[in-house]
């Protein structure tokens, strides 16, 4: 039976055209761009070039604003964490909305430790950052306001400009998670507004091991990882010239594809949510319009993700993901699912499914039956 | 190697839960769990001479959740119900070639919404005894 990954939220392939590209460098092998012989200077060139790229597709001012990390989570440590402690004479207060990432509000609660206060801006049903109270709790001293620009589970695109006026107007810097929209909506960080926004490589079918940090010019931060001075000093260490090279690659294709391909993957995502929702007590998590063309999500009643995911697995071959309590390391449900107002015994029941390039409309029926099959004898099984 | 994931009996107790239903007029019920933690279970037993002559179940929960239930119900099915009392988490969890650490408490409530069972067989028994008295 043929496999169908609608997963492509937590992990992509990499695109087979990265690799053509990579080839000839990675068996010529890499000198450390920071040596000064040809071989670094290749190197520093290859590097450079990812910069530009990375920098066209969120339509940076200048390569020589990006810098390059180990991935979407050191970026926003960096961001947060950086920004923060380098500013920390304008204020010790730092914000982020309800349903960011964890590597946000992790971030952001160790701040705490250093005498900072931590705002939680709250979202609506359908997760929109209500921006009324964000103008309410954001003061002249809160320094980083971070907010993602849409969500990886329930596909919300947030009014990211809207947001900017307000930060802007009562705080200090925004900065935007981009991890799960870059590639899928255009994004401008000129005129969004936006002081620092972190991707990454592997969500725009880039290699793993690569992230980048937009830094707008004028923007102060601090490194976290100390040593040899790299990336102008606020990320030490020796590049990994693989996975930067395919992240600069990954964001020149994917720029060039994406109002065809995100056209495309917005059709398989309508009629699967249309199809989807005819099921009794199958629920919508997210907005209905405002979404990323790539993702679908639910709730269903009286049944648990955990079991959706392993029964569309084991009997479909179709891998999805959820946000139950059963498959979190914590066991505590998605903190996002929560924010949204949901009962705990209603997030447990969550399903999510991200598209990529590998799907296709013909595989629309067998999705829908394998949803229907899996909920009915879910169902069945439950006492609920 | 620490174990990853589901054992294949898991999985196969999973997908081919036994004694998955609900009995008439149980000799006795018990259910266990809370939907809010994501996992509910109630096991039905028919019980004759206190053997346990049938038994099905119905789960609400992850994977692990179904597997634990379909195996108490095969490891009760046939037992006098002194000795059914005396399976435990551990027992289901063994017989299962093991569970992954974080889902031995939260997932492995089988043996006892089994042993509510039992407790309220007992309990209607005594109760008829003294009637018929």
């Amino acid at each position: 039976m043929r496999n169908i990954y609608l997963d492509h939220a937590s992990s992509m392939p990499i695109d087979p055209r990265i690799l053509d590209f990579a080839e000839p460098f990675l068996k010529s092998g890499f000198g450390n761009p920071s040596s000064l012989h040809s071989m670094g200077l290749e190197s520093k060139r290859i590097i450079e070039d990812a910069r530009e790229k990375v920098a066209e597709l969120i339509n940076a001012e200048d390569g020589g604003y990006i810098i390059f990390t180990s991935g979407a989570t050191e970026s926003n440590n960096l961001a947060i964490k950086g920004t923060a402690l380098r500013n920390i004479k304008k204020g010790k207060k730092v914000a982020t909305s309800a349903i960011d990432h964890i590597s946000v509000i992790n971030s952001m609660k160790e701040l705490l430790k250093s005498g900072f206060e931590l705002k939680i801006i709250p979202v609506d049903s359908m997760g929109i950052v209500d921006t009324g109270k964000l103008n309410d709790i954001l003061t002249k001293d809160t320094t980083v306001t971070s907010i993602m620009y849409a969500n990886n589970e329930i596909g919300t695109i947030e009014p990211i400009k809207e947001i900017g006026e307000v930060v802007h107007e009562k705080g200090l810097y925004l900065h935007v998670d981009a991890t799960a929209a870059a590639g899928r909506i255009p994004i401008d960080v000129q005129s969004d507004g936006i002081d620092l926004l972190t991707l990454s490589s592997n969500d725009i079918y880039g290699p793993q091991g690569a992230g980048a940090l937009y830094i707008k010019p004028g923007v102060k931060l601090q490194p976290i990882l100390l040593g040899g001075g790299q990336e102008r000093g606020l990320r030490s260490g020796t590049e990994d010239l693989f996975a930067i090279l395919g992240m600069g690659e990954a964001s020149r294709i994917i720029k060039k594809e994406m109002n065809k391909e995100s056209e495309r993957l917005r059709e398989i995502r309508d009629k699967l949510i249309n199809e989807i929702l005819k099921i009794e007590e199958a629920y919508l998590t997210g907005h209905p319009t405002r979404r990323l063309p790539n993702h679908a999500s639910f709730r269903f009643s009286g049944i648990e993700g955990e079991s959706i995911l392993l029964n569309m697995d084991m009997k479909y071959h179709i891998q999805v993901s959820t946000g139950s309590a059963c498959t979190s390391k914590t066991l505590e449900p998605s903190h996002v699912l929560l924010a949204i107002g949901l009962k705990h015994e209603d997030a447990h029941g969550s399903m999510v499914l991200t598209l990529g390039k590998s799907n296709n409309i013909g595989e629309i029926p067998l999705i829908i039956r394998a949803v229907k099959e899996t909920v009915e004898r879910l169902r069945k099984l439950s006492p609920i | 190697m620490a174990q990853i994931g589901y054992s294949e009996k898991v999985l196969e107790h999973f997908t081919n839960p036994r004694n998955v239903g609900t009995i008439e007029n149980p000799d006795g019920y018990g259910k266990v769990g809370n939907p809010v933690c994501g996992d509910l279970m109630e096991i039905f037993i028919r019980v004759k001479d206190d053997i346990i002559k049938d038994v099905k179940f119905r789960t609400f929960g992850c994977g692990s959740a179904i597997a634990t239930s379909s195996m108490v119900t095969e490891l009760a099915k046939g037992k006098h119900v002194d000795e059914a009392m005396k399976i435990n988490r551990n027992d289901v969890a063994d017989e299962l070639d093991g569970l992954p650490p974080r889902k031995m408490h939260c997932s492995n409530l089988a043996s006892d919404a089994l042993h509510e069972a039992i407790k309220d067989y007992k309990g209607k028994k005594k109760v008829s005894r003294r009637m018929n008295k």
